[in-house]
């Protein structure tokens, strides 16, 4: 470069030879700045993938340069986030490439009081010794009554929800063939009344619609969700139906940033919500704003139940069949008339029924009704007869008045009659409302029933199947959907097929026949189950041996994770793997949580970081309080660093049932690895042990189990999308499946996902597509893939009229097309493509034959929306409100206050709470209901470990309204110390009109809000609200309340030391708290 | 050419960039925004910005506090009782049950996410002695940290209070709008991030007309409060490169009713010191002169 050129490059030589004289722009400008280049351009490559937070699913694309991550942001290709992403997701860069991640095993030796390094291979072998030893300790052939169970109770996990498909299907594959049966998951806790709710009402239990489809909502009630802060970027399409006109209604206990975007917000008392839904049933039906057509042929309105079913309306708040000494119903008096229910196999052994019961079946209908045994029900289209379903309906809700809705749930007349007319004037032939629901109705002890109250209204709205309408439940983990439908869920097998129950004859067809649907796609269960057998066992799967079935662990009452915790404290469970789930903060009743984890053997944690549930044995709140001492802690303690969603290739299930793809962008660093990695090299570790030493037939089923998935790169990764193929099913000709109605009983497929058959169609990986949605119509049905067949709003039949045409122009989406004699439209028809909408099935068809073609529920066994459940839920055909475990008032409505079947486990250290009248109640006076934050993400292993998410919400606090803050002397910005039962805490603060105190029962009652992210560890650290709640649960499913309990707030500090505890034990004492409290009515 | 206030069309030709592309700009519709701090979390994402301490402020949800330094994306929350509007006549009104009657239906959550203006007239660029702060090519305002030596005019002469010095290095830091990435084609971070849109880049004509559209709109909804902030060419500051739409007065949300670039009246400053500076030696020639006629 010459003088003359350098001399150019100097600003004075610019500002004074050029345009810029004041030297303000041009001519400032530095060579630095000049050759600035964003590192999205000098990138290597960039990789298609999607955000690991909650169930939204948005698309990422991530930057690699040098073999190294250097920018995440949204992917503008995705129809469902369209480039967009929240701050968790826009921190993503953070969580995968900040220095919070350990890339490094650690071990804690049995009494030890720190961690020692330990190396992967090491630590691997040690670990399949421990299973293998813990299991043949613990092997059992029978339980106590001598009925073959062939399992451990020995071993545990949980976690999956944040994990891939492919994970999830080898870890229950692999401890299934083990004979391990306690495997959890968030889904227990998050969703599983979801799946018992919309799975019993409409044979399928995922959201019926996708969010992007709420754009063509006229109104969205959205309810029990805080759709805005926890699902942000889904929110989008919310905000989309708004500025189109939709009505936006948030009903919840805190005015929330979802409030603040709505129409119209109610707030309402936290745990009366099925009061709302019933005054609103009441109203719709009261005012004949019911969609009569739709209701009469779609749902099961004109049903006539059996003459020896009794109401909540005849027995003060019980359904007939309840045996009060054992806590059960017996629901055979809520059957249809003139079916007959007996179970099909006919020798039942005695137990087997009430151990079922115990267990809840509530979730084995994700994708399949329940059954309602054999025979053609009678129905009464005039919908007149009074034990038809409509008139038994319209008779429970009868009470449901306005003046009830205000006397539980603090919701005015005023209010409330807005809510109604908003819903019936946009619901309707031409105009269509979506309810959007989440944790706010799953977690409590009637949970289920919250959900079937929704799907009850929406089926009289004529809501469902339909463009606009539907019932999204908004999922919060990554793919929880996914673990639901591959479960690592102890009372399922893939594909919602229940995990077999012990019973002393039982072999496959009488599994089968217990549990298929005469009618419907259920009634193929017997195809489904075969080729899952043929997926996990392959050659040794022969029609002889009855498809190895024998080899399947069998249950002997409910696994799940709280009783798994329980089983720990009483040392039944000795091992226990934790795959991305932090129950020493997230489960309720986090002390229960952590002494079952100091009563185990072995635990192993596998994690980005150190949470809670990894050190509680060093830093927890009982070494802090003295009431547990490291020196005594026998517990051997594994940290295995986990991969993260770039690091590692495999599918996520989103909220819409939508499989979507990701590519490893890099190879993991240190000993971190997948979870595909860690199951599948374990798996090859401890069949290489049992294949040596050990007892073959006891191991047969691991033995013989198919685990020979190709492995690749330079840390033998075991191949993805080799797993996604065995999901996804081959026929006899060793092809790729393209659909489950390919699949057969007699062994000649193998699938070992059914209803995610059709994932692999063609040998492609249809979850990888990735047509931009700004090439196609709202369906976008070329991106990625969804369960089932890739239909996007499922029982989409109902969008047509019984003749097949649509309800209006207006709402059209799929319609009969008699020239071509099939069914076609926008979206993939839910139904068989060639089946007239007047075909009658001849007597006597059984299977998808024996339905209608005016039915659109064709997973039921009428092929009816059930507006009245008579089987598959264990507290009730119909919804009914009842007062949470632990409520500060007495149900106004029937005698009996609480739901009369909930699991209540008294013990120590899960004390509940008076309630209502009963004396001591008033010492919790005040409601609490848990929540998240749009800045954190569940039990916080995820966020608050990063500093720009911990900055944006850097401390534990408690949401109480400015008269509460007055009652209780409690300062803005100051301490609280909120006490139950259980524990106390503590936490800062925040006094907001956004909280309001609501009139019930003629006084004034409080609630305080409390996010549940904190926990001791990471970058804010805080208390953990699940410290103050109990272990009461949803009879169907096991899902825990948490969004309704009582607690006492107090200001100042909570006691440190041994101190904490006997504050407890004094509230106890003044309550008058004993092993009966709260166990009653 | 070198106006530093008033109305100017064209900001990047005054500032002797030929050929440039269109005035970009952010519009933020703060009717939609739903607090989420995707913006911030994704500015600091893509411009590697420190963490800038763990405060529970207490202040609804902005644990933030401010623009500064190490934020360049700030969201506001305004919890907000509405006062009940007065009736004609008290005769026979219950007031206090008025008051407790309209608990919900008149309480609104405001956010709005706050950036920098990158003012048509920057007074921080004006009073910049070294050419840190320089006008892009985009008409946009951008520090650039090679040249910057930390002596921190820019600070007090930005009318809005955004420009910062960080503490580590003395240097000064704020919003780009990601200089290197719309060089590239690509939005800013925080815009691309906006789960609702609230964040709009783009043109700053299209914006300006997409955002009337919205007010209008708004108007017609029945949100009479819906109104512009920074829009107008006529303002004190020329009219922002990042505007808004508000639901209240600006104070409510924290920025100054009618800002002024702080270098408008150094013009006339300099012609009164000019003014002054003739009087004193007028005078004093005067003085001398009187003295020798003595």
């Amino acid at each position: 470069m010459g003088a003359r050129d350098l001399i150019k490059l100097w600003p004075v030589y610019r500002q004074l030879t050029g345009d810029d004289r004041l030297g303000r722009g041009a001519a400032a400008e530095s060579a630095v700045t000049r050759g600035l280049r964003p590192r999205t351009a000098t990138a290597d490559k960039v990789v298609k993938s999607v955000c690991p937070y909650c169930a939204v699913g948005c698309g990422q694309q991530v930057y690699v340069k040098d073999e190294k991550v250097v920018q995440i942001e949204g992917d503008p290709d995705s129809p469902i986030s369209r480039g967009r992403l929240c701050p968790k997701g826009s921190a993503s860069l953070q969580l995968t490439t900040g220095d919070a991640r350990g890339h490094k095993v650690l071990y804690r030796r049995p009494h030890g009081t720190d961690w020692e390094e330990l190396d992967l291979d090491t630590a691997m072998n040690m670990i399949a010794d421990r299973v293998v030893a813990t299991r043949g300790a613990s092997f059992d052939w029978h339980d106590d009554e001598g009925t073959r169970v062939r399992r451990t109770l020995g071993v545990a996990s949980l976690g999956g929800a944040t994990l891939d498909n492919e994970e999830n299907y080898l870890i229950k594959k692999l401890f299934t063939a083990l004979g391990i049966v306690q495997v959890e998951n968030q889904a227990r806790v998050c969703h599983s009344s979801t799946v018992a709710g919309l799975g019993t009402s409409f044979g399928r239990g995922g959201a019926t619609t996708f969010m992007q489809d709420l754009q063509n909502s006229d109104c969205i009630v959205i309810q029990g969700s805080n759709y805005a802060e926890a699902h942000p970027v889904g929110f989008q399409w919310v905000v989309e139906a708004k500025a189109r006109g939709a009505k936006i209604i948030h009903v919840d206990p805190r005015f929330t940033r979802t409030s603040a975007l709505a129409d119209l917000y109610v707030p309402i008392r936290a745990g009366s919500d099925i009061a709302l839904l019933g005054g609103i049933i009441n109203h719709v039906i009261g005012t004949g704003a019911w969609f009569r057509d739709y209701v009469v042929n779609y749902t099961n309105a004109a049903t006539i139940v059996s003459e020896d079913f009794r109401d909540t309306e005849d027995l003060d708040g019980l359904f007939s069949g309840l045996d009060a000494e054992t806590r059960h119903y017996d629901f055979h008096s809520w059957s249809y008339e003139g079916l007959d229910v007996a179970p099909a196999s006919g020798d039942r052994d005695s137990g087997y029924e009430a151990r079922i019961r115990e267990s809840g079946r509530g979730e084995s209908h994700g994708a399949g009704g329940a059954s309602v045994g054999e025979g053609e029900p009678r129905t009464d289209p005039t919908l007149e007869h009074p034990r038809c379903v409509f008139q038994i309906l319209k008779r429970h809700y009868s009470r449901y008045t306005p003046e009830v809705v205000q006397e539980v749930c603090g919701i005015t007349p005023d209010l409330f009659a807005e809510l109604c007319e908003s819903l019936t004037a946009n619901s309707g032939r031409d105009r269509t409302s979506a309810f959007a629901y989440a944790v706010g109705w799953t977690q409590h002890t009637v949970g289920s029933q919250y959900i079937r109250a929704a799907c009850i209204l929406q089926l009289l709205l004529g809501n469902i199947g339909r463009p606009g309408g539907g019932i999204q439940a908004l999922r919060g983990h990554a793919s929880i959907q996914g673990s639901s439908d591959i479960p690592t869920l102890f009372d399922l097998l893939p594909g919602y097929i229940p995990m077999p129950h012990a019973h002393a004859h039982q072999d496959l067809d009488a599994f089968v026949a217990a549990d298929a649907a005469e009618k419907g796609y259920w009634g193929n269960m017997r195809a489904y189950v075969t080729s899952l057998l043929k997926a996990w066992w392959g050659d040794a799967a022969t029609a002889e041996n009855d498809f190895a079935f024998d080899y399947l662990p069998k249950l002997t009452g409910s696994h799940s994770t709280y009783e798994t915790a329980l089983a720990q404290m009483d040392g039944v469970c000795k091992g226990y793997f934790l795959m991305g789930e932090n129950p020493a903060v997230g489960s309720a009743n986090a002390k229960v949580q952590r002494l079952g984890m100091a009563n185990l053997d072995w635990l192993v944690v596998r994690d980005f970081s150190l949470i809670e549930s990894a050190t509680w044995w060093k830093d927890g709140p009982e070494i802090e309080t003295g009431e547990l001492r490291t020196e005594d802690i026998g517990t051997e303690v594994f940290f295995l660093p986990a991969a993260a969603h770039t690091e590692k290739a495999g599918s996520f299930t989103n909220t819409n049932r939508t499989l979507q793809w990701r590519h490893a962008a890099v190879e993991p660093a240190g000993e971190a690895r997948s979870d595909l990695w860690f199951t599948y090299h374990l798996g090859r570790l401890i069949r290489e042990r049992l294949a040596a030493s050990g007892d073959l037939e006891r191991d047969r089923p691991v033995l013989e189990l198919t685990w020979d998935y190709p492995t690749e790169g330079p840390l033998d990764e075991p191949s993805a999308e080799a797993v996604l193929a065995e999901i996804n099913g081959y026929g006899p000709d060793g092809a790729h499946l393209s659909s489950y109605e390919q699949l057969k009983d007699d062994g000649s497929t193998s699938c070992g996902c059914w209803i995610y058959c059709g994932v692999y169609a063609d040998g492609v990986n249809q979850a990888a597509r990735r047509k931009p949605g700004s090439e196609q119509d709202w369906i976008a049905a070329e991106w990625a893939w969804a369960w089932p067949a890739n239909r996007r709003i499922l029982y989409n039949r109902a969008s047509a009229d019984p003749d097949g045409k649509p309800w209006s122009e207006r709402k059209a989406l799929v319609w009969w097309d008699a020239a071509k004699g099939e069914w076609t439209g926008h979206d993939v028809p839910d139904f068989k493509a060639d089946k007239a909408p007047d075909y009658l099935p001849p007597a006597g068809a059984t299977g998808p034959e024996g339905i209608s073609g005016t039915d659109p529920f064709v997973l039921q066994a009428d092929g009816k929306g059930w507006l009245f459940a008579p089987a598959g839920l264990v507290d009730g055909p119909l919804p009914t409100h009842y007062e949470p475990q632990d409520s500060p008032f007495d149900n106004p409505l029937y005698g009996q206050s609480r739901n009369p079947v909930r699991q209540v486990f008294s013990r120590r250290e899960n004390r509940l709470h008076p309630s209502g009248s009963e004396p001591g109640a008033d010492v919790f006076p005040y409601v609490v209901t848990t929540y998240r934050l749009t800045e954190h993400f569940t039990a916080g292993g995820m966020t608050r470990w990063s500093p720009y998410l911990a900055e944006l919400q850097p401390e534990f606090f408690c949401e109480i309204s400015p008269a509460l803050a007055a009652e209780r002397a409690l300062e803005h910005g100051g301490w609280a110390t909120v006490v139950t039962a259980r524990s106390a805490i503590e936490c800062r603060v925040m006094v907001t009109e956004r909280m309001t105190p609501l009139r019930v029962q003629g006084r004034t009652i409080h609630q305080i809000g409390l996010p549940y992210h904190w926990g001791p560890n990471g970058y804010t650290t805080g208390d953990a609200a699940n410290e103050l709640s109990a272990i009461a649960l949803d009879p169907n499913v096991h899902i825990q309340e948490v969004k309704a309990l009582t607690a006492d707030i107090r200001p100042g500090r909570r006691p440190r030391g041994p101190a904490l505890p006997e504050l407890v034990r004094e509230y106890q004492r003044r309550a008058g708290i004993t092993e009966r409290t709260g166990t009653g009515a | 050419m070198g106006r530093i206030s008033g109305p100017l069309h064209d900001v990047a030709g005054d500032a002797g960039h030929h050929d440039h592309p269109p005035r970009m700009g952010f519009f933020t519709d703060t009717s939609v925004c739903i607090g989420c701090k995707a913006c911030e979390v994704a500015c600091k994402e893509w411009n590697a910005i420190p963490e800038d301490g763990l405060t529970f402020t207490g202040m609804s949800y902005d644990n933030t506090q401010g623009l500064s330094a190490d934020t360049w994306r700030h969201v506001a929350f305004i919890e907000q009782r509405r006062p009940v509007e007065p009736p004609e006549d008290y005769a026979g009104v219950d007031v206090l049950g008025m008051a407790a009657d309209g608990a919900a239906a008149d309480f609104r959550w405001l956010m709005a996410s706050d950036v920098c203006k990158h003012c048509t007239h920057a007074a921080c660029l004006d009073v910049c002695p070294t050419g840190a702060l320089f006008r892009t090519e985009f008409g946009t305002v951008v520090v650039q940290e090679d040249v910057c030596n930390g002596c921190g005019y820019c600070v007090p002469a930005c009318p809005y209070g955004v420009i910062d010095q960080r503490k580590d290095d003395g240097r000064a830091w704020k919003c780009t709008m990601c200089y290197d990435r719309i060089g590239d084609g690509l939005e800013p971070a925080c815009a691309k991030a906006c789960p609702t849109e609230s964040i709009q880049f783009g043109p700053l004509d299209e914006l300006r007309e997409r955002a009337a559209a919205r007010v209008e709109r708004l108007h017609a909804d029945g949100v009479p409060e819906a109104r512009l902030y920074g829009a107008d060419p006529d303002d004190g500051v020329g009219g922002d490169g990042a505007f808004f739409l508000l639901l209240d007065e600006p104070e409510v949300y924290g920025l100054p009713p009618a800002p002024v670039v702080t270098t408008r009246d150094l013009p006339s400053m300099w012609r009164h010191a000019g003014a002054a500076a003739l009087t004193l030696i007028g005078g004093v020639t005067a003085a001398y002169l009187a003295g020798r006629k003595r």
